[in-house]
């Protein structure tokens, strides 16, 4: 079954280019919410993860910050 | 055990230019690197890359990326190389993820930013504090921000910001801005930018995210409120893990006109040698010299 897959992330960073990217190739649905545009976005980002860095994944409630390929791919079952 | 021609340590302008020649020379190669752009993928805009007469940093780096897919290129992303050390003809290239051997490595591993020293500043990193303007900038919309330092990246940095922030403060610890002469005219034209020179950050304050900075200016201590803040104070050579390397008194590895260390087969390119200017376009230009360099070295080198 397909997980419930969240990217907060901005236009221009080039890591949350690369998670997308991964996301992607690997033919994983995402929400994609811009936090550059999305204020309740960002608060959410803020008060899930702690911390104010791009891009944040929330895979079925388990949250990466910044884009760690190994902790995403363990997170999906890649 | 596998033997590759040739192992390319980093993936910014260099390592990716390099990258390149390698492939059109057909070498057996490996890439190994953290990420892909290095401090490239962070500038904002690029108007001196010839060709483009504008290009972001991000969108830069996406053009690199579709350049090397053209060929068949292992890349080994996301890994980090931890020691290079040469063992009789042959270099061994040791990362956090495995062990490798190569015939010669091109080192175009860049820089990375400086910290700042002050107190607070490991405890609100990224809860306001950030090192890259263009990754988390947005996240300051209509917020008053603080950029520390004063040349060519604090200037970028600021540029960014002057279209997100409410205000921004920079926080330089000389008597003049340094950096290009254009991109400071186009600062001084924002109405929202104040420049505070002769000043050193003391304190990072906040309560689990930054609300405000200590400066000191001309020996006077005052505090900013700003609930985010940029550190732009230049730059290390990510130089410490090859072994008996020269380098110079800033960390960056000696290489002579041909890209050559002083040690025989391990070459390199960009930023993290003390090549004279550090451009993107130098960067590229210096690791199609050094692959170049690479493909005359094993050709020469008997098997």
């Amino acid at each position: 079954m397909a997980k419930n897959v969240k990217i907060y992330s901005t236009p221009t960073c080039p890591w949350c280019i690369r998670a997308k990217d991964f996301l992607k190739e690997n033919n994983i649905e995402f929400q994609n919410l811009d936090v550059s545009s999305d204020q309740l976005a960002a608060d959410e980002m803020v008060k899930k993860s702690g911390q104010m860095g791009v891009p944040v994944l929330d895979i079925e409630g388990e949250i990466i910050v910044g884009f760690d390929k190994e902790r995403i791919k363990l997170a999906l079952g890649l | 055990m596998q033997i590759y021609d040739l192992i390319i340590i980093g993936a910014g302008p260099a390592g990716i230019t390099a990258c390149v020649y390698a492939a059109r020379q057909k070498l057996n190669f490996l890439v190994i690197t953290i990420d892909i752009g290095g401090q490239a993928a962070l500038s904002g805009d690029i108007e001196n890359y010839t060709g483009y007469q504008f290009i972001t940093g991000p969108e830069l780096t996406q053009k690199f990326q579709e350049h090397i897919r053209k060929y068949d290129i292992t890349l080994r992303e996301n890994e980090n190389v931890i020691q290079v050390k040469k063992f009789g003809k042959n270099i061994s290239v040791k990362t956090n993820k495995g062990n490798y051997w190569a015939k010669s490595v091109i080192i175009a591993s860049g820089k990375k930013s400086k910290e700042l020293g002050v107190s607070g500043e490991a405890e609100f990193k990224n809860r306001g504090l950030t090192y890259c303007a263009i990754c988390d900038g947005p996240l300051f919309r209509g917020k008053d921000v603080a950029v520390i330092g004063g040349g060519n990246s604090a200037l970028d940095a600021a540029l960014q910001l002057v279209k997100i922030a409410k205000y921004v403060y920079i926080i330089n610890n000389t008597g003049n801005l340094g950096g290009d002469t254009i991109m400071r005219q186009r600062l001084v034209q924002a109405d929202n930018v104040a420049i505070l020179n002769n000043s050193q950050i003391t304190a990072i304050l906040g309560n689990k995210f930054v609300n405000a900075i200590r400066i000191k200016t001309n020996g006077v201590e005052k505090e900013l409120a700003v609930s985010g803040m940029f550190v732009e104070i230049g730059l290390i050579p990510n130089s410490e893990f090859v072994e008996r390397i020269q380098k110079n008194k800033k960390g960056e590895i000696k290489v002579n006109i041909n890209n050559q260390t002083n040690i025989l087969g391990i070459f390199a390119a960009g930023d993290v040698t003390d090549v004279p200017e550090k451009q993107i376009i130098v960067a590229a230009g210096e690791g199609s010299k050094a692959a170049l360099s690479v493909f005359h070295y094993l050709s020469k080198r008997k098997l």
